[in-house]
């Protein structure tokens, strides 16, 4: 054999060894000892280290399960991919919407089997959270952390104009009402710029979705059909349109577009532009560092006067731990996620996050050592009849932004209240035919 | 073919062979499965289904599929010339002698090496309606700015502006073409007694033009998938999808309403446009590039 044969011979062997040997180092060895887990979360911050202390808890506290804690951006995409692709993480910490789209796509466990063996049922949680991961009679998800929201306002802006700081408005008229006397244009005259404003239905404008629901509508029957045309919604829409109406859509722009960011003090409720909004729990956490001394308190947000059984509604909104498909612990899996959701698991973690707990009761500690001053009130405002949260359909991305876009058109007055629900019923309608018919096959399929 | 040569050949696929196996298994295969699952009903999650030209149909039919592709022809038409009148300008004004011209080529080049969600979340303060720059300096000389951000009639224009920040690349493809000029050709113009706007009509432009038609395809294919900047910019396409562009409606589609089927169908369809508008610049391009070779 001459030389240059064996050079390449040993070349390829190289290169073989090398890639073989790669995949070994890579992977890591298996010992006897704990079972590793890994968990894909999305929280960076303050919130990210309540989450790493509750998973050293759990690690320091047995010795079977090992979670391995991963702070993962574009949570429910990277989810999604990797369930897809067949190398999930064990555990992951999705949105609460994302449940029915991903148990209609089978990518995530249902954990009927495991709640029954721990004894986890609806009574041990505030009902509407047990409900978001609850879907077309399976549990899919459990709670890591919840939120309710509520009116947040400005004391020294109410006083200011007049009204009793401690008596925030309660129905729809009242805020109207009192929004329009802070409303306040530069050098008072009536063509000058707005330079405060009492209440904007867009501030901060992540749920421009929702008003409807305020006003007692609903987004889809449960069953077949989009009932967004419904008087509730329309009457919703006409709300939003009076803010334009009265104030001017112009203005209203040219105002809003001197906000500053969320997270910063040109925050536009911290830095006092506008007195009146719909904020969750976690606001307090950006009041206590951007604008510590900002004279603020939280109420129950407004329900239309004349329909008083509306009284108390609240949008709760929640982040859960699910179990993808494919992963290949789901039994230790489950053992972290049932330690988030004991009292000391989920107290660590929602008092680091500043958050009420989701569970039915919590404790007198838990209650003393939180810094919101409000926190009973959110903890109540979750256990209302009327709590608000998004529509469990698969679809339901696609719907939301569809109804982004009516707010857009009305408060623009580019379309009437009218016209825009009906153009959203009439997009939504035949994508929800679409989506359940091919449901209602793939199930009957999977039963044969 | 001898021996020699086969072996030659040998040798240089296996040289090429990383590159061959990467672009096969990273680009060939993903694009031809694409094509398939464009004529199926696929979830990621669930296995495709074929259900025909369904998605194509589909698409015509649907309003915001018109809507994404006509403010992206928007921003595509306005953007593109604008884009290359500043680089050239820009390329030719660089090209003079003067004094620190290392530092202006640098310069101007800068911005372009601003990441794109840097440049996005840095023009959201230079157009906000208050406190931005860009009304601030309009106000100083009297023009009373629009609001940029939220009102639709400006979203796009703000874009438009936007996107000369980025010429920085072309401008730099330009001065290259202009150093290649040869210096006879100025200098007979001279002598026929040209002058500086004739010299560049009539001797740098025609040089220099197969590097417009270069920049004018990379132009037409860059400003047709714009997509980061007004992603961050305008969450939605907001103001009332006056910024939704095509490829976030394909982005959103594909991950965010799980219709993978439906957004490889309109990233075909994007493939196609961008093919028929590259061959249409190519034929009326003849009669008007001058080679050097030829």
């Amino acid at each position: 054999m001459n030389p240059r044969a064996i050079g390449t011979i040993g070349l390829a062997a190289v290169v073989v060894g090398t890639a073989l040997y790669g995949e070994r180092i890579t992977t890591p060895e298996v010992k006897p000892g704990p079972v590793r887990i890994t968990y894909w979360e999305k929280w960076t911050g303050f919130e990210g280290d309540a989450m790493r202390a509750v998973v050293d808890a759990f690690n320091k506290k047995q010795s079977e399960v090992f979670v391995e804690l991963l702070t993962v951006s574009g949570i429910q995409d990277k989810t999604l991919l990797a369930t897809s692709g067949g190398n999930p993480p064990d555990v992951a910490g999705l949105y609460g919407p994302n449940v029915a789209q991903y148990a209609d796509s089978r990518a995530i466990l249902p954990l009927d089997e495991f709640c029954a063996e721990a004894g986890l049922s609806r009574d041990s949680y505030i009902p509407c959270y047990w409900d978001i991961g609850f879907y077309k009679g399976h549990v899919w998800a459990l709670p890591s952390t919840p939120a309710s929201t509520a009116l947040h306002y400005n004391k020294k802006m109410l006083r200011e104009a007049g009204y009793d700081p401690d008596r925030p408005p309660r129905t729809f008229e009242e805020l109207d009402a009192m929004a329009a006397k802070m409303t306040v244009r530069e050098g008072g005259r009536k063509d000058g710029r707005i330079v405060r404003s009492g209440f904007l239905p867009n501030e901060p404008g992540w749920w421009n979705w929702s008003w409807g629901s305020f006003f007692g509508g609903k987004l889809w029957d449960g069953e077949s059909k989009i009932t967004v045309d419904t008087p509730e919604y329309i009457r919703a829409y006409k709300w939003i349109r009076s803010y334009s109406e009265k104030y001017g859509a112009g203005d209203l722009q040219n105002f809003r577009s001197g906000f500053g960011n969320f997270s910063s003090p040109q925050n536009a409720f911290m830095s006092e532009k506008v007195a009146m909004l719909i904020q969750g729990v976690w606001m307090y956490n950006f009041i206590s560092q951007f604008a510590p001394k900002l004279e603020w308190g939280a109420a129950p947000f407004p329900y239309p006067a004349d329909r008083p059984d509306l009284e108390r509604s609240t949008l709760v909104d929640l982040d859960v731990l699910v179990i993808p498909k494919g992963a290949k612990h789901p039994k230790e899996a489950f053992k972290f996620i049932r330690y988030v959701q004991s009292q000391e698991g989920m107290e660590l973690l929602c008092l680091g996050q500043r958050k009420h707990s989701p569970l039915a009761t919590s404790s007198a500690e838990f209650y003393a050592k939180h810094p919101n001053p409000y926190i009973k009130l959110f903890t109540e405002l979750a256990k209302s009849k009327n709590s608000i949260s998004p529509p469990q359909l698969g679809i339901w991305p696609e719907y939301e932004a569809e109804l982004n876009n009516a707010f857009d058109e009305v408060y623009l007055m580019k379309k009437t209240p009218e016209e825009a629900v009906a153009y959203v019923k009439a997009r939504m309608q035949p994508i929800l035919d679409d989506y359940l018919l091919k449901q209602r096959l793939r199930e009957e399929a999977e039963k044969r | 073919m001898t021996l020699k040569r086969r072996k030659e050949a040998t040798a240089a696929f296996l040289f090429a062979s990383p590159w061959l196996i990467g672009f096969a298994v990273f680009l060939a295969y993903p694009l031809c499965a694409s094509i398939y699952y464009s004529f199926c009903d696929y979830s990621v999650l669930k296995l495709p289904v074929w259900i025909g030209t369904r998605n194509y149909e589909n698409l015509m039919r649907d309003e915001i599929f018109w809507k994404t592709l006509s403010n992206t022809a928007y921003y595509a038409i306005f953007a593109l010339p604008l884009g290359m009148v500043v680089a050239i300008s820009l390329a030719l004004l660089l090209n003079t002698k003067v004094k620190g011209l290392a530092f202006y080529r640098t310069f101007f080049f800068l911005p372009s090496l601003v990441p794109m969600v840097s440049l996005a979340v840095l023009w959201l303060w230079m157009f906000n309606g208050e406190s931005g720059l860009v009304n601030a300096a309009l106000g100083g000389i009297g023009i009373k700015g629009p609001n940029w951000l939220s009102d639709p009639e400006w979203s796009k224009p703000a874009l438009v502006l936007l996107s000369v920040w980025g010429v920085g690349n072309a401008m730099v493809i330009y001065l290259a073409g202009l150093q290649d000029v040869p210096v006879q050709l100025y200098e007979a113009a001279d002598l026929d007694g040209a002058t500086a706007w004739q010299k560049t009509r009539n001797v740098t432009l025609p040089m220099i033009s197969p590097v417009i038609l270069f920049n004018l395809i990379m132009g037409i294919i860059g400003t047709l998938q714009v997509f980061t900047v007004p992603y961050v910019m305008f969450p939605g396409g907001s103001p009332a999808r006056s910024t939704y562009f095509y490829t976030m409606y394909l982005f959103d589609n594909a991950f965010r309403y799980q219709k993978m089927g439906y957004a490889c169908a309109m990233g075909w369809i994007m493939f196609l446009i961008i093919l028929v508008l590259t061959m249409i610049s190519l034929r009326l391009s003849e009669k008007h590039v001058h080679y050097g070779g030829s």
